[in-house]
């Protein structure tokens, strides 16, 4: 037994070390996302995936290493590994949360690598070189805009909001701030958790309780494919919108085909993790200067530009 | 209170020995309706009520199976993953099976998430009483095992089930017969029989007295672990009956489907009257139970009182109430 366990340490090691002769001329980028564990996280792990692929075919010089976490203390784990005995040039890094991965994050720097972080910001902004990020309130806001522009100006809305967190709040925020000082009315505002089923549910109870809805704006797709469902089955046809975000396949595809109930779309797009790896690798091949932070816009996806948002093939 | 329910149990059934404990969860059911009404009249109104207990057919279903291994003295963490599971294997064979089979993937289709179904009760079955090992973690084992698998299956995506079969499948959920959902009758006669096997056959009271005193049962010569192996399995099978309800849903899997289903389980089995420790096991309180959750969550959104931060908490002091109501209207 123990004689088989040093035979495999003996190959693990002798692994290693090929691996790290082959990769010592090559700049390293390391990128360390959550696993895939609902959509939109899926989406990170598959637009990562595709990047690093792109890359490592298009530079030859570069190798950029995708290592996908369950949790925060393994992605803080997945840090340690993925530095321990090389040099990284680069760690590109969705940290699951801001107080957990902070000092992982600092502890890699100091070694001199470049940070670049996406999405969730860390708690010391000094970190970072370069921060990627969405625009949650402009996604309440232009979904808002959208509303009151083809309501105009008044009528009953629903809302479902996802789970509490910074995210929730921006996106219903924007939203708020927005249709203030028009006649829409939000008869009603509830958690349905990001979840298909609880948007399901809670869209029926929407529906029972209120005669009356003119636009339903569910601040995330899987939970717009749960109200979708539950007004199809009540026969309403008082309800003129069905509004979404996110940028899910499935809706996108709805806004292609000219969907009546959800002819737009508000993107928050996971292949943001792409631009982050392109914009890093840039800067390592090319001396491109990147330092700074990127806040991409949720601008509205219509039928006209749709294309550009639709990935056939990603999970999301 | 549990050592009365203990004590029943090993007695012999009689033709009706309803008690309290029997009554308990539909006085409280009452009461919430009675409330619903004050708060909101929409609440008593066709539609919303079919609505909710439609809906709660899934945890009503499941619940009835861990209403014996909760009574038969286990415990089954893994019953909202293990869901989602075959939910998901069931839609990909049916995918697979479409282009030839036509319509006939969708039997098929159920008649593999049963056998699924089956199997996967088994494996937490054995491996609690082969094995040896504390319910509460072969089955967390278990249930880590069935949400990875589902992830995979889906690469943390979907799985949506095929354009061609959708609309076809659809009334399994949304259909009626005689003016009635059709998932409340299918969890009435889900029901109906295991309340047929628990009352009247000889394994319903294996059963209770396994849950009720190991020992005891030990040598009054019934095997153990047959007996709790035998309500795995059926536990397992009526995940694969709710699996089967819930696809024409949403007509999707993902990795989020019946996250925190095993808690409203077992919380429904327990407001239903069965000791979480063990002993005689109520069925049609265990589903009177699944109504009061889906109630509860469903007045929430109905009445006006409460801020949205708020829900969650609300919920836990009404089923507190409910279970009180219950305890005090011996």
């Amino acid at each position: 037994m123990s004689t088989t366990k040093w035979i495999a340490a003996a190959a693990v090691g002798a692994l290693l070390i090929a691996g790290q002769a082959l990769a010592a001329d090559k700049k390293v980028v390391a990128v360390s996302i959550p696993a895939a564990d609902h959509g939109w996280t899926a989406g990170i792990v598959y637009h990562a995936q595709a990047a690093a692929k792109e890359i490592n075919a298009a530079f030859p010089n570069v190798e950029v290493i995708v290592k996908t976490s369950p949790s925060a203390s393994a992605q803080v784990s997945a840090l340690e590994d993925l530095s321990a005995g090389r040099k990284l040039d680069a760690l590109v890094i969705l940290p699951y949360t801001s107080e957990e991965l902070t000092t992982p994050v600092k502890a890699v720097k100091d070694a001199g690598t470049f940070i670049t972080v996406v999405d969730r910001g860390l708690n010391d902004s000094s970190i970072q070189d370069l921060y990627l990020a969405g625009d949650n309130i402009a996604v309440g806001r232009n979904t808002a805009k959208f509303l009151i522009d083809r309501l105009e100006g008044k009528g009953n809305l629903v809302v479902l909001r996802g789970i509490p967190t910074v995210i929730d709040d921006e996106r219903i925020k924007g939203f708020q701030d927005a249709i203030q000082g028009t006649d829409l009315k939000v008869l009603d505002i509830q958690y349905a958790n990001w979840n298909s089923d609880e948007a399901f549910k809670l869209m029926q109870d929407y529906l029972a309780k209120y005669p009356q809805i003119d636009a339903v704006w569910a601040n995330d797709d899987d939970m717009l494919l749960g109200v979708l469902e539950a007004v199809k089955q009540s026969g309403r046809k008082d309800i003129k919108l069905a509004l979404g975000g996110n940028g899910m396949k499935d809706i996108v595809k709805k806004v292609i085909d000219g969907d009546a109930m959800t002819p737009v779309e508000t993107p928050y797009p996971p292949a943001m993790i792409k631009t982050a790896i392109y914009m890093t690798v840039a800067n390592i091949v090319g001396q491109a200067p990147v330092r700074g932070t990127v806040k991409l816009d949720a601008p509205l996806i219509t039928q006209e530009n749709a294309k550009e948002y639709y990935f056939p093939d990603s999970p999301f | 209170m549990t050592i009365m329910a203990s004590s029943t149990a090993i007695r012999p059934e009689r033709e009706w020995n309803i008690g309290w404990t029997d009554v308990g969860p539909f006085v409280a059911l009452i009461v919430l309706m009675l409330i619903g009404f004050l708060i909101n009249p929409d609440f008593l109104s066709a539609t919303n009520l079919g609505n909710v207990i439609t809906r709660s057919a899934f945890i009503a279903i499941i619940a009835v199976g861990a209403t014996f291994v909760i009574s038969s003295g286990g415990l089954d963490l893994s019953v909202g993953s293990m869901a989602a599971f075959i939910t998901g294997i069931t839609i990909l064979f049916m995918n697979r099976m479409a282009p030839e089979w036509g319509i006939m993937a969708i039997p098929a289709g159920m008649m593999v998430a049963i056998v699924v179904g089956l199997f996967c009760g088994l494996m937490n079955g054995l491996i609690v009483t082969i094995g040896r090992i504390e319910p509460f973690i072969a089955t967390l084992g278990t249930m880590g095992i069935f949400r990875a698998l589902i992830t995979y299956m889906s690469d943390g995506g979907s799985i949506p089930i095929d354009r061609s079969l959708r609309d076809a499948y659809r009334p399994v959920y949304f259909g009626t017969f005689a003016g009635i959902p059709l998932p409340i009758i299918i969890s009435v006669a889900v029901a109906a029989v295991a309340s047929f096997i628990l009352y009247k056959m000889k394994y319903g009271r294996k059963c209770a007295a396994v849950g009720a005193n190991e020992d005891v049962a030990r040598y009054s010569g019934i095997s153990i672990i047959k007996t709790r192996t035998i309500a795995y399995a059926i536990q397992g099978t009526c995940v694969a009956v709710a699996a089967i309800c819930y696809v024409p849903r949403l007509g999707a899997a993902t990795p989020t489907t019946g996250v925190l289903w095993e808690l409203q389980v077992i919380t429904a089995v327990v407001i239903g009257g069965t000791a979480l420790r063990g002993g005689k096991g109520h069925v049609w309180g265990t589903v009177a139970g699944a109504v009061i959750l889906e109630l509860i969550a469903n007045l929430m959104v109905l009445s006006d009182f409460v801020s949205e931060y708020l829900v969650a908490g609300v919920q836990g002091v009404i089923i507190i109430i409910a279970m009180l109501i219950q305890r005090f209207s011996k």
